[in-house]
């Protein structure tokens, strides 16, 4: 991968009704690069990750994305300049089966059905649910799925919100494997928020941390495999 | 042996006319929860442009078929992108807005058309069931019924359109970040379901005679029809108006047109009292 930036986020304000959120959060993440953003329930994560895909509207500041402003534009215009989402709570059709959750990012960005079968390669548990409606998946197989329809739109920056949340430890593993094997594969860009410590140690070049709407500085890597360390890192922001 | 032939004709004419004028209510609503006030107009609209143009020479069943909706497909096309398209998620709001667009549209059809009946004759003949007759047009009512609740159902379970405007009324949001405008697939589904309410009126203009008026004798039963239904637009629609309309084609049967029609509220009343989600809300919650 060439370097460069894929997005800078500068002093971005954001919040639901009057509420403000987000205080003026920035980062800016490179090319290539797999950046986690750590912190607690309520910091800011997901309204961070909302604000970046257009979902929430931007109050403040900038947001660029290969070069160029996206702070104005909507969802979907956004996804089309090559966002990828993966939502906390993975938003799955519910009464779309697997297979037309898939066709549904497909069809989007008008995608062909060799992008599908590559998916399917690369996700390979899904093909024998093709036919289940989305929501009689478990919560496991519907990350998966909630990765796979986003790839199908062939995101080149994919923003991640919480994958582990209400996934078995076990699985959080083999989450971080296939991650990295589609990184290396695809040349993804990820920006992830987390606040599982493992899954950021395990996946993030960086991490930073986000802390009542503003992102603080980097977690040196030493301290995040420590939770120790992280916390006293946390209570000294 | 004749007769319950030809009550049970009547009754699939019933069901059939319910069912048409109900399903363009029942695709705005259902695919955008907007209730449509001017549901009535709509079809009181196609009603007019499908005689209209039939007074100017076009072929009745041109008339009928294509032209009427066509020009209100492309009306509900105006009415999304100039008020339904501001009231999004306010149903209030909405309903308010689009009982103006009722009135606006009973007034402005009577300035220039005048507060008369107009009418065509159902452009087929009758058959006979044993010593009975029976209109063949409500024969191709019956046709029309089918051929609409299939289509649309294959709209909606076959293509891609179909695909996409089913997602995005799971999951507005979901939608967009996956590259889906809601914007565009909800101007679609508002004047596709307009241009159904179109050809509905055209359809029932023969039955029911053209005023400006017209509108209001279906607006409460299709949205009853709507209601009792519940949340599976087309299974829904289908199995109230089977519902309502055997009843109220019997009741009619027994006694008078009017009592039919109270037997068919008072059905409809307890049914929601037992189902208040309609009748999909229970049964058959998986269908589209």
């Amino acid at each position: 991968m060439s370097g460069g930036a894929a997005m800078e986020a500068r002093d971005i304000v954001s919040g639901y009704g009057r509420i403000g959120v987000l205080r003026g959060a920035s980062f800016s993440l490179m090319r290539g690069e797999c950046l986690g953003i750590l912190g607690h329930n309520g910091m800011g994560k997901t309204t961070l990750l909302r604000t970046l895909m257009g979902l929430l509207p931007c109050r403040g500041g900038q947001i660029s994305f290969e070069g160029r402003a996206i702070e104005r534009l909507p969802a979907h215009r956004r996804a089309r300049l090559g966002l990828g989402y993966v939502p906390q709570g993975r938003q799955i059709f519910p009464a779309l089966t697997v297979h037309e959750n898939l066709q549904f990012g497909l069809l989007a960005k008008s995608g062909s059905n060799e992008i599908l079968a590559q998916i399917l390669d690369e996700f390979p548990e899904l093909k024998r649910l093709l036919d289940r409606p989305g929501g009689a998946l478990s919560g496991g197989e519907q990350q998966l799925l909630a990765l796979a329809r986003a790839l199908c739109g062939k995101p080149s920056l994919l923003l991640l919100d919480e994958p582990t949340e209400g996934i078995q430890p076990s699985i959080v593993a083999a989450m971080i494997e296939r991650l990295h094997d589609l990184r290396a594969r695809r040349g993804l860009t990820i920006l992830l928020v987390e606040q599982n410590l493992d899954f950021i140690q395990g996946l993030a070049d960086r991490a930073l941390l986000i802390y009542r709407g503003e992102i603080g500085r980097e977690i040196p890597r030493a301290a995040l495999a420590d939770p120790n360390l992280v916390e006293e890192f946390i209570a000294n922001v | 042996m004749d007769l319950v032939f030809a009550i049970g004709f009547q009754v699939m004419s019933g069901v059939a006319t319910l069912l048409i004028t109900s399903l363009g209510l029942a695709i705005i609503f259902g695919m955008m929860r907007v209730i449509n006030l001017a549901h009535g107009e709509f079809l009181m609209l196609g009603a007019y442009a499908a005689i209209l143009s039939a007074r100017e020479g076009l072929n009745i069943w041109i008339s009928m078929l294509v032209v009427a909706p066509l020009v209100v497909g492309g009306i509900g096309f105006v009415v999304e992108r100039f008020i339904i398209r501001r009231l999004y998620g306010r149903m209030i709001d909405t309903m308010l807005a689009t009982w103006g667009l009722s009135l606006a549209l009973i007034g402005a059809v009577t300035m220039v058309f005048g507060n008369t009946v107009a009418g065509f004759s159902a452009p087929l003949g009758s058959f006979a069931i044993g010593g009975f007759t029976a209109s063949a047009y409500a024969l191709f009512l019956i046709f029309a019924a089918v051929v609409l609740l299939g289509g649309t159902w294959a709209i909606l379970r076959f293509t891609a359109f179909g695909l996409l405007a089913r997602g995005t009324m799971q999951n507005a949001e979901m939608a967009s970040a996956l590259g889906v405008s809601p914007d565009r697939v909800y101007a679609a589904t508002f004047a596709a379901g307009s241009a159904v309410s179109g050809l509905a009126g055209a359809l029932i203009a023969p039955f029911s005679g053209v005023v400006p008026t017209m509108g209001a004798a279906f607006i409460a039963k299709s949205f009853i029809t709507v209601i009792t239904g519940g949340a599976a637009m087309l299974a829904g629609t289908f199995s109230a108006s089977s519902l309502l309309g055997t009843v109220s084609t019997l009741g009619t049967f027994a006694t008078t047109p009017v009592f039919g029609e109270v037997m068919m509220l008072a059905v409809a009343i307890v049914l929601l009292r037992l189902l208040p989600q309609g009748i999909t809300g229970r049964f058959f919650r998986r269908a589209l």
